[in-house]
């Protein structure tokens, strides 16, 4: 699609995508040229010769057992965020999507988590889950569980996936509320007339014309996990006890900053940008699909 | 619609309150622990109920800051934190309405590539670039500087889509209209092309500030002096003390005063905001 009524100018065309196209040109692809260029270079401990070694860092990384965890934990992590933050906010969804007294309020309530940013989750909830000053450790404790995130790595990875999830619930709730209220409301009404008990409906009708948002908000779920769980690791565990919460982004940064090795890292990267396009593209098929530029 | 028996009524009220609980638990909790005296926090005895220490919390996490770790108050983090969202919620809707503007509105050499170099940038977050950037700025001698942590994250792919898909629903008439009245290019943008945009304008200021606020990798990286500090990584800095008590009623005012501007604008531009996030689809 073109626009028929364009204006006719040589330069001014060019001053006005300069500014984009710097900050993108220095800030976006050198940097991704030098991660890429990086992963081919090996450097001495000291930084003072490099030399070029090809796939080695590649290999390496494959053979890494650290690496190959850190891959399956953070898919791990991904479909579990995902999966418990978009059937809870679909209920909720479908609730509030009931012609309910008070439905605008109910709205209001469930939406703000959004804005909130991951270190603050982070510190939101290992204060609650604190082995020793948490509020609802008292209670876990009461129950009967040695409950201490801090020493045992399943239960410091339960609380990353639980105040991961309960971050993404109001987006996810959003988009769900969203999608049901562009379902017809005479399909409803037509499965009603058929007989159809709620429950029957909601799986028969609803459901399935919901899929193409539950894939969407999947994907987006799961590029979520990959990258704003940063946030909240890092004020929650930093990545112990052990290695136990190291996503793939966690161990960029870590093994960056311990400046041990910069091939790696940048290999990690290369390797991380890849699952980007891939993620980005599936998304944007989506999107294509829905919106119509 | 298909009419709700009194009973489900019920309990898709029931539902909803508990999820609302759910979701405002531990903020509940941050506020309660932020009035409350640290010796009984640390002892682990907090009490469900607020106490008297409100004032003097807040008073000394705004304009004093932490005894240990950070010294700085939380005031100047915010301060910090408000000119980075804004820095990058400006610059992005800046950069990005012009750059529409020479996409849709002329025809000129390289146009195309030019659209798909800023494209591609939706598959090169910070998280992934995040070694190599920090050393071009660090050579463009950027770090501990507003610049250094607004700029590397100003370029936007989604910002850019949107505005051309908007400008090619604007109907021709009206540039063959401003032409007739003599008005050249920046004109016509500056008059009537902008007024035009403003509705859509606001809706991506309200998510990209919230995104700009929630900043963290980034300024975690980037700024090493105490007084360039975001509060995000302020925040963090105060739990990993290895010296000293944790405050925790400090860190929870932190805590709840970094909520309340990004859940101040969602919740006061909710209409424009919940608009915006469906179009963009992020």
């Amino acid at each position: 699609m073109q626009k028929q009524a364009i204006f006719r100018s040589k330069l001014l065309p060019y001053a006005l995508v300069a500014p984009q196209l710097a900050i993108v040109l220095i800030f976006f692809y050198w940097p991704a040229l030098q991660a890429v260029i990086q992963s081919f270079l090996l450097q001495d401990a000291f930084g003072l010769s490099t030399s070029f070694v090809w796939f080695d860092n590649y290999v390496e990384l494959l053979r890494d057992r650290a690496y190959f965890e850190a891959i399956v934990r953070t898919f791990f992590f991904s479909f579990a965020i995902a999966v418990s933050s978009l059937s809870f906010a679909l209920l909720l969804a479908v609730m509030a999507d009931k012609p309910l007294r008070g439905s605008t309020l109910y709205r209001t309530l469930l939406i703000w988590p959004y804005a909130v940013a991951p270190p603050v989750v982070g510190v939101l909830w290992i204060f609650m889950l604190h082995p020793s000053l948490g509020v609802l450790s008292r209670y876990l404790r009461g129950l009967g569980i040695d409950w201490n995130p801090l020493l045992d790595g399943n239960q410091a990875a339960a609380l990353i996936i639980l105040a991961a999830a309960w971050k993404q619930i109001s987006y996810n709730f959003l988009f769900f509320l969203a999608g049901l209220q562009s379902i017809p409301k005479s399909v409803i009404e037509a499965a009603a007339i058929d007989g159809a008990r709620p429950m029957r409906r909601f799986w028969t009708v609803i459901f399935p014309l919901l899929s193409p948002t539950i894939f969407f908000l999947l994907v987006v779920n799961i590029v979520y996990a990959f990258f704003d769980t940063f946030g909240i690791i890092d004020t929650m565990t930093r990545g112990g006890p052990g290695t136990s919460t190291v996503t793939l982004v966690y161990k960029v940064y870590s093994d960056g900053l311990l400046g041990g090795n910069l091939g790696s890292s940048a290999a990690q990267s290369v390797i991380l940008m890849i699952m980007v396009i891939v993620l980005t593209g599936i998304q944007f098929r989506f999107v294509e699909r829905k919106v119509t530029y | 619609m298909v009419e709700e028996e009194g009973i489900r009524r019920y309990i898709a009220h029931a539902i909803l309150w508990i999820g609302i609980a759910i979701v405002a638990f531990p903020v509940y909790i941050a506020i309660v622990a932020s009035t409350q005296d640290n010796a009984l926090i640390a002892n682990g005895q907090m009490s469900l109920l607020p106490g008297g220490h409100f004032f003097e919390v807040y008073y000394q996490t705004i304009f004093v800051g932490t005894s240990g770790s950070t010294r700085e108050p939380v005031g100047n983090m915010m301060l910090n934190s408000l000119v980075m969202a804004l820095a990058i919620a400006i610059g992005k809707i800046a950069i990005s309405i012009i750059s529409a503007y020479a996409i849709v509105y002329f025809r000129f050499p390289f146009r195309m590539p030019i659209f798909w170099i800023i494209f591609i940038t939706l598959m090169l977050p910070v998280e992934v670039r995040i070694y190599p950037t920090y050393k071009i700025v660090a050579d463009l001698h950027m770090l501990d500087s507003y610049a250094g942590l607004s700029l590397p994250l100003i370029a936007s792919a989604t910002a850019t889509l949107l505005f051309r898909q908007f400008f090619m629903t604007v109907p021709d008439e009206l540039l063959e209209a401003s032409r007739i009245d003599g008005a050249g290019p920046l004109r016509f943008f500056w008059d009537t092309l902008l007024p035009l945009s403003r509705t859509n304008m606001a809706a991506l200021f309200v998510i990209l500030f919230i995104l700009g606020w929630n900043q963290y990798l980034w300024p975690l990286l980037i700024t090493t002096r105490d007084d360039m500090q975001t509060i995000q990584v302020g925040i963090r800095k105060m739990i990993t003390t290895t010296d000293a008590l944790t405050e925790w009623p400090i860190v929870m005012a932190t805590a709840v005063l970094a909520m309340l501007p990004p859940v101040f604008v969602v919740v006061a531009m909710q209409k424009l905001f919940v608009r915006g996030l469906v179009e963009t689809e992020k």
